[in-house]
């Protein structure tokens, strides 16, 4: 028996082969993220290990707001000038220095334009010196207070040199520097891990980044010989007493890397989702194939089961073919992914400027996933079609193989059923009455509604088949194609449900990201009563920002009616972690943004009141005169009083501060300025002005309306193509199953072709004949995923109407290209089952037994 | 030996010194060695011979469905030897007809579907009145809309021959159309075939192994070891049969 097997499926390869490789890239999905994870973790291992690898001891002060990698930059608080001495004094300490090391000093290049970082922190630094791992390459140290040093990633990225004069914005709005060094790191390395750096004197550094004199962000020490690190960082914590983190350089390395890691492994998650998506449809796929290709051995099957094989032994030799290729897919698949892991690290260290990376690292995780996931899924996709296979009656080897028309009976009930179960997850989902796990219901109910959709799709398939074929019914070969997909439901339903899958998430996510663009846009066109708006596009976690005296002259320019800069911080509100705005005009709430007061008053803000949104209010049982302690990011803690509450919409902030609290936020400039215009002026005549305002503010600049709501609707967008890209995968995968399916049926048919051709079919015709019958599958399943898709869609946009997502947009237009998408699908899908079909030898193919 | 053309009518279909070898070496076999034959218009030939005799080759050499080694065929005035493949399908399209042993139906179309299909695949129509004279003959008026799978075996080989004879084509192979039937199923195609050649001038060459089937035909071409080796003019089963055990004898004394 095992060798019978062995070889049916030796003869078998190619059909196998194809079907196999939509494991391998499910299984190179999976095996890929792990290896990304791992090396991009240990990479920043490294990074980190050095830039501490001259700190023994630090000490820091504990951070006014805590935040998550997720929620944003955490600022530090700062430890006082007069904490230095106290850590000098302890025994064993050396080398003891203030350090200042802040995010946020953007450097303007040659340009005019601010260097950019996608992720990698833009450090503003007091200037240590040079030491082991610093090394000055050019220039000298930065001396008077306005002479800066730069990273030389930073100098090449800005492309400036030493003796220019440069401008940088920190906490304070643009100041200008000369240039009169350059760094770099030992080995050559110009940056740590991507980070640009600006050095300037201590004095400048406290006052930019920190915003005080006499502060530091912490200070490190070194251990004097015969101390240990673990040591010294226990006599220097019993010095500067409570209230400070003393920690040893290695564990401040373990816990930034940790930070990045909690992203990685959101990352991760997302990465394997994908996957997961993939293997759904390559499953499928190899459903599909395993049941042809039972279909297409059930003489010699019978014939087994005639000589005595048992139904288990049938079973087994399906199951063990099942394994055999999982077994290879995963191999296949592992190396893909460790391939496409290297190339995704290497792809993301040079996004992240530079990163040097780790060696190529292939966790366990990787190995077990690729395997489990590669041998589970093809053994499980496997075994309907293995147990049909058992069935088959031993007098099946004698009778003519006429493949019996099962009834869809079961299968339609059971899809039913099936659909159900996923509609009812759904809807306990997306309402809310899921519990705690209202993410694992929804993912299960869409699971399960591509199932159930996938099983009834057999019935559907018959009408909508027919329908389609009518199209192409005006030529023979067409409807002959047209014929032929109708042929088998069951095999042209799996095989559009595989390209269903993927659309129908396309779709879903377009729908969702759609209507809450448009419902955003909506609201905002309705309720924004400003004629332009200064903002920039963030190019990385840090809101561009500006200075905040533009505010004041721009409400100075004639014309201009109200003028109102908004900053932002995520603070402990209550104890709860919030956003909170500030407006540099709180009147611009109900006359800028339609804000309507449902209790107090909202039009005015003394220093020591707030404003709270009502959805705000209630959630934390406030009411006006509520007092409330709030926590920023800088600063002491201070309490506020409830002062006025207004309707919560898509548009307001959840806390309102007054202008003074914007001091301490970790921006205190404005991240967005809205201009109200008096009736009757100019746009045109007052935007120019404005821009002139901003020169020395080249994050932002100043749009109309129209193009400010675009550029934020816009945001949506970028997420949007990653989901897109990423789908797409699940959509080739569908297309392989297309071809699969179409070179079977070439392969089953091959009598068949070879009467048409002897009755006097050309080959262009014949090629045309299998061009239809791929069209008009893969625009059913496109068909398919389109209608599913923007029933999901739909069912999240309702399910969201509470969070202002009150329009529902349909992508027409998306949803149309998906259909011609799904039409070039089908020919390039046809195009290897038609050659095919079209080189069939006449002759042989009558003989063919 | 050369069968001679017993009336001067023009042929139908030509073989002109056809051999046909496959393989090479050690596994080479002569399945044609020389043929030359001529199937005059509207007579029903039959190709007799033993088994592996060579008479499928012969059929599928002069309908165009295979390359001879050497030699020329002919069918009508189209010269078939070094047509290409597009040449070739327009030859069968336009000029050929075909009833294989099994298989000739499309599963996907009714019967009637079936029968015009060549006339479809050409882009040409029907003539309705010799549709309408085919479909009668063949006496499958009620079965028009059935699928084959809903036909029995000799309804099926009826449904294959008005396929054959709906486009009217210069002339129709069939290779043992009766070879997988029933003795009563077999001689409604055959009488079917003969009837359409008395009445309608259809030419036909039937390639049988059966001395009955070939008692239907005008005449019967005797192959054995890939030549002709006889031939019979208005043939019986009788004399078919003698003629058949007359050509067995040196083989058997040769073995
Ligand atoms: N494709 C082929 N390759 C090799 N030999 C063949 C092939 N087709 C037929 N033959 C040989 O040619 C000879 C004639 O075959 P065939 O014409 O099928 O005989 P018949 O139809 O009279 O039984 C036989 O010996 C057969 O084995
Ligand atoms: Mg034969």
């Amino acid at each position: 028996m095992l060798r019978a097997t062995l070889k049916s499926l030796l003869a078998r390869k190619l059909r196998l082969l194809l079907s196999g490789l939509a494991v391998v890239l499910g299984v190179m999905f999976v095996s890929g993220a792990f290896v990304l994870t791992d090396t991009l973790g240990r990479s920043f291992d490294a990074v980190f290990a050095d830039a501490y690898a001259e700190v023994d001891v630090n000490v820091a002060a504990k951070p006014k707001v805590e935040l998550s990698e997720t929620e944003g930059e955490q600022v530090a608080a700062p430890v006082p000038a007069s904490l230095v001495e106290r850590v000098k004094a302890v025994p064993g300490a050396a080398d003891v220095q203030g350090v200042v090391a802040a995010d946020g000093a953007r450097l303007i290049g040659a340009n005019g334009k601010v260097v950019t970082s996608f992720g990698p922190p833009q450090l503003g630094e007091n200037w240590l010196g040079e030491s082991d791992l610093v090394k000055l390459r050019e220039g000298r140290e930065p001396r008077a207070d306005d002479e800066i040093v730069v990273n030389a990633a930073l100098a090449k990225a800005a492309n400036v040199k030493v003796g220019d004069r440069v401008g940088v914005l920190t906490l304070a709005p643009k100041k200008e520097f000369t240039l009169v060094g350059v760094f770099g790191y030992s080995g050559g390395r110009d940056s740590v891990g991507g980070a640009n750096e600006v050095a300037f004197t201590t004095g400048v550094a406290q006052q930019l980044m920190l915003g005080k004199p006499d502060v530091f962000s912490n200070i490190s020490a070194r251990a004097a010989d015969g101390t240990t690190p673990e040591a010294l960082r226990d006599e220097v914590s019993r010095a500067v007493g409570g209230g400070y983190d003393v920690k040893t350089g290695e564990q401040l390395a373990d816990d930034a890397s940790a930070g990045l890691k909690e992203g990685l492994s959101f990352f991760n998650k997302i990465l394997l989702g994908f996957a997961a998506v993939a293997l759904l449809v390559g499953t499928f796929l190899i459903l599909n194939t395993f049941s042809i290709i039972v279909a297409q051995r059930t003489r010699e099957l019978a014939l087994m089961r005639a000589i005595g094989a048992s139904g288990r032994q049938v079973i087994g030799s399906v199951v063990l073919e099942a394994v055999a290729v999982g077994l290879i897919a995963s191999v296949l698949g592992l190396a893909a992914g460790i391939g496409v892991g290297a190339l995704l690290a290497y792809l993301f260290g040079k996004l992240a400027g530079g990163l040097s990376l780790a060696g190529l690292g292939v966790p366990p995780a990787a190995v077990i996933g690729a395997f489990a996931v590669g041998l589970v899924i093809t053994v499980v996709a496997a075994l309907l079609p293995a147990l049909r296979a058992a069935r088959i009656p031993p007098i099946a080897a004698m009778q003519d193989v006429a493949t019996p028309d099962r009834p869809l009976t079961k299968v339609t009930v059971g899809g039913a059923v099936v659909t159900t179960i996923g509609a009812v997850l759904l809807f306990l989902g997306l309402s809310g009455n899921a519990g705690g796990n209202t993410l694992a219901t929804i993912l299960g109910g869409v699971l399960f509604a591509f199932i159930g959709v996938a099983l009834l799709t057999p019935v559907i398939s018959r009408p909508v088949v027919a329908l389609l074929g009518a199209i192409f019914s005006w030529s023979v070969p067409g409807k002959l194609g047209r014929l032929n997909s109708g042929r088998n439901p069951r095999r042209t339903a799996i095989t559009a449900a595989a390209l269903m899958v993927g659309i129908a998430l396309v779709t879903g996510v377009t729908v969702i990201l759609d209507s809450a663009k448009g419902s955003i846009s909506a609201l905002a066109e309705d309720t924004i009563k400003a004629e332009l708006v200064i903002s920039g596009s963030a190019s990385g976690p840090r809101p561009p920002s500006f200075d905040p005296a533009v505010l004041d002259k721009t409400a100075a320019i004639p014309g201009v009616q109200l003028v109102d800069g908004e900053y932002g911080d995520m603070a402990t509100v209550g104890g709860e972690r919030t956003w909170v705005a500030a407006s540099s005009n709180v009147a611009a709430l109900e006359r800028i943004f339609g804000a309507k007061a449902t209790a107090g008053d909202i039009s005015r803000l003394a220093p020591d009141q707030m404003l709270l949104s009502s959805d705000t209010a209630k959630a934390r049982n406030l009411s006006v005169g509520s007092t409330v302690p709030v926590q920023l990011s800088r600063g002491e803690a201070r309490t506020y009083t409830v002062s006025g509450i207004y309707e919560s919409s898509q548009l307001t902030n959840p806390v309102v501060l007054p202008p003074q609290a914007a001091a301490d936020f970790a921006i205190p400039q404005p991240i967005q300025g809205f201009v109200q215009l008096a009736p009757g002026t100019s746009v045109g005549a007052v935007q120019p002005q404005v821009e002139r305002l901003l020169a020395d503010s080249p994050e932002v600049s100043v749009a109309d309306r129209a193009a400010f709501i675009k550029q934020q609707t816009s945001q949506l967008d970028t997420p949007l193509r990653m989901i897109q890209i990423l789908l797409a995968l699940a959509i080739v995968i569908a297309v392989l199953g297309i071809i699969n399916t179409l070179a079977l049926s070439v392969l089953e048919r091959t009598r068949e072709l070879g009467l048409l051709r002897a009755i006097g079919l050309r080959r262009a015709q014949t090629m045309r004949m299998i061009t239809v019958e791929a069209v008009v599958i893969s625009i059913f399943g496109a068909l398919l995923g389109v209608v599913v898709g923007t029933g999901l869609g739909a069912a999240v946009v309702r399910a969201l109407k509470d969070e202002g997502i009150t329009d529902l947009v349909l992508p027409w237009g998306q949803m149309v290209t998906f259909l011609v998408l799904a039409a070039i699908i089908g020919v390039v899908a046809a195009v290897l089952p038609a050659i095919r079909a079209a080189r069939i030898n006449v002759l042989g193919a009558i003989a063919h037994d | 030996m050369t069968a001679t053309v017993g009336r001067q009518a023009q042929a139908a279909a030509r073989a002109n010194d056809v051999w046909k070898v496959y393989g090479s070496g050690e596994a080479q076999v002569i399945a044609l060695r020389g043929v030359s034959a001529e199937f005059e218009r509207g007579r029903f030939t039959a190709i007799m011979g033993p088994s592996g005799s060579g008479k499928s080759t012969l059929m599928h050499c002069l309908a165009g469905l295979d390359s001879v080694t050497r030699g020329t065929v002919m069918i009508g005035d189209t010269t078939v030897t070094g047509l290409n493949d597009s040449g070739l399908t327009k030859l069968r399209r336009d000029k050929v007809g075909f009833i294989f042993q099994q298989f000739n139906l499309l599963p996907t179309l009714t019967a009637q579907e079936n029968i015009l299909l060549p006339l479809s695949i050409a882009g040409r129509k029907a003539d309705p009145a010799w549709y309408d004279t085919v479909i009668d003959t063949v006496g499958l008026r009620e079965r028009l809309g059935h699928r084959p799978a809903q036909l029995s075996g000799g309804q099926q080989q009826r449904v294959a021959c008005a396929r054959a004879l709906v486009a009217r084509p210069e002339v129709i192979f069939a290779d043992e159309p009766t070879g997988n039937l029933d003795s009563r199923s077999g001689a409604e195609v055959l009488n079917f075939l003969r009837n359409s050649v008395r009445e309608h001038g259809q030419t036909i060459v039937m390639v049988t192994h059966d001395p009955t089937a070939a008692a239907y035909a005008d005449r019967v071409v005797f192959l054995a070891d890939g030549q002709i080796v006889s031939e019979l003019i208005e043939p019986t089963a009788d004399t078919v049969l003698d003629t058949m055990k007359k050509l067995d004898a040196p083989v058997e004394v040769g073995n």
